[in-house]
């Protein structure tokens, strides 16, 4: 059956999103991204949506449980891209995605999560308290 | 005065339906002459209530229904289904899709991004839903 | 009294051009000719048209209903002339003097040819006005119909106008909200903003709410599912113009503002939107050595 590629670019995993995905090839999504999460180790992942002309409540879910997983696996992820109706509907139903980051295109996407990374590793490196 | 001008029905019966559902309405909808942003909710809502008749439904209908009503256009989307119905619809109504798994039922989502919302359900018998979007 | 079969039909065809220029010197007269808004040709031509449609429409020996089939064309071309008088700037009562007009000589000549018949005359006097009336009437509501249609797009154009999304900086929008912000309104506002952000990729909008004389609970609503959206968007909001008293009611009514930036000057926000984008504004230093 077909799947979403997952494109590796450094410590990046990036997928771009351009068919309408049914509940299947969502989950699907969500099962090869946490595998490849883990294989590569990637710091970052990558989610463009600029494509979607639609997001419902059971895709951003999934978004926001891609988050999660990837969060537990020591990555971030940016949901990048956005189209304007989309933003508006999803906050005309109610949904916030509260745990996902957002950027408004790709390259904007990984200078987020680079910043985020630094932080990161700034903590890391602090001494004990 | 209100014609109506079209009616047509699709089946919503495995996943693959949901697609089909999201692009007839976004063509409908287009056609009308709906802005995009009122067409993505029109989409959007037609995937929330199209799931929950799968899901919770046990598969059903979707009648697409398209009004023209003096200058402005209406399109009437009605999921039906012969499931176990909802036994309190206010409740799921203000469920959302907040709750994970179980009902999860997006109708308090899908309310917001129409006209006109109707649901009518019945344990045991099933449930119809019917939103309505106007120019 | 036996049925009688009409004989409008026949008086337009045997009288049509006497007729035409009859009814042609009645429009003068009412001054539904307007020479500044239409040529006389044009108005001829149109007469003339109508003539002909309604002759055809009679042929169906239907009088009294004219949401029937056979009086179609004669319906559109009503509503064709009706919309373009409308958008040329006559009034509703000079458009539909154009239809009401053609009683006179109808009448005049009815009278000729049922001479001798009053109650065929009365008759066919009755069909003339009673058509001619629904006519009028109907080409009225086409009128009106047009009028809204104009207005509407008006009002979007003053919306439009009225919520102008101004490029402060690069990456930084400025959108000043002028007047209540109702449902209605709101969405607009999203819309224009969200679509100027995703066509600049700017990362800060500044909405400044000064404009906006009243906050209440769901003026405020839609204040935060603005910022909801710009976020999902991947961009973020600044509201500036948060005067005291704004303050003081957005605390009593309960509304929580979360994480949302607010300043009370748009001096204040913009100064935060740099910030955000990681721009400092200070004084140009000049090189030794060089001129102004």
């Amino acid at each position: 059956m077909e799947r979403i590629p997952i494109l590796r670019m450094g410590e990046f995993l990036l997928v771009t999103i351009q068919v309408d995905m049914h509940d299947r090839l969502a989950t699907v999504l969500q099962d090869d991204l946490a595998n490849r999460i883990s294989a590569t180790r990637a710091r970052g992942v990558l989610i463009d949506i600029s494509a979607l002309d639609m997001v419902d409540s059971f895709i951003a879910r999934m978004f926001g449980d891609i988050a999660q997983m990837a969060r537990v696996m020591d990555a971030e992820t940016a949901l990048v891209g956005m189209q304007p109706s989309v933003a508006i509907t999803l906050a005309e139903m109610g949904v916030s995605l509260t745990g996902v980051r957002t950027a408004l295109n790709v390259e904007k996407g990984m200078a987020l999560l680079r910043a985020k990374m630094e932080e990161e590793r700034a903590d890391d490196h602090a001494p004990a308290e | 005065m209100i014609t109506p001008r079209r009616s047509e029905t699709l089946p919503v019966r495995e996943a693959s339906d949901i697609l089909l559902v999201r692009q007839f309405v976004r063509e409908c909808a287009t056609e009308l002459g709906f802005s995009v942003f009122d067409q993505t909710k029109l989409v959007t809502a037609a995937s929330e209530l199209g799931r929950n008749t799968l899901i919770h439904g046990g598969g059903g209908t979707m009648r697409l229904e398209t009004f023209v009503e003096n200058d402005r256009r209406g399109l009437r989307l009605t999921f039906e289904d012969k499931g176990p119905g909802i036994p309190d619809i206010e409740q799921a109504m203000s469920d959302g899709f907040t709750t994970k798994g179980g009902l999860g039922l997006g109708l308090g989502g899908s309310k917001r991004l129409v006209d006109e919302f109707e649901v009518v359900s019945r344990v045991g018998e099933g449930t119809r839903v019917t939103a309505t979007r106007w120019t | 009294m036996a049925t009688m079969k009409t004989r409008i039909p026949e008086v337009l065809e045997r009288h049509e051009a006497e007729i035409l220029s009859d009814w042609m010197k009645e429009q003068a007269t009412a001054l539904t000719q307007r020479p500044d808004l239409m040529k006389e040709s044009e108005l001829r031509k149109e007469s003339t048209k109508f003539l002909k449609l309604f002759r055809e429409a009679l042929a169906s020996n239907n009088l009294i209903d004219i949401q029937q089939s056979f009086w179609e064309p004669v319906r559109e071309f009503i509503g064709e002339v009706s919309r373009s008088r409308a958008i040329q700037g006559f009034s509703p009562s000079e458009t539909a003097t154009f239809v009401l007009s053609l009683k006179q000589p109808l009448f005049t000549r009815l009278r000729k040819i049922h001479e001798g018949q009053p109650d065929y005359l009365f008759e066919d006097l009755w069909n003339v006005t009673v058509l001619l009336d629904k006519l009028g009437l109907y080409s009225v509501e086409n009128f009106q119909k047009t009028r809204e249609d104009v207005i509407g797009r008006q009002q979007k154009e003053m919306f439009e106008l009225s919520t102008p999304v101004v490029e402060l900086w690069q990456g930084i929008l400025g959108l000043p909200i002028i007047g209540t912000l109702d449902s209605k309104r709101s969405q607009q506002v999203m819309e224009t903003l969200l679509n100027r952000l995703a066509e600049t990729q700017s990362e800060v909008a500044v909405i400044d709410i000064t404009g906006v004389p009243v906050m209440d609970t769901s003026t405020a609503q839609h204040l935060l599912k603005t910022v909801t959206a710009t976020r999902l968007m991947g961009a973020d909001c600044i509201i500036s113009g948060i005067r005291p008293q704004i303050a003081q009611t957005i605390v009593h009514l309960g509304v929580n503002l979360g994480d949302v930036t607010t300043k009370a000057s748009m001096a204040g926000a913009l100064a935060a939107a740099f910030k955000r984008m990681g721009l400092a504004v200070g004084p140009a230093r000049r090189q030794s050595g060089e001129t102004a």
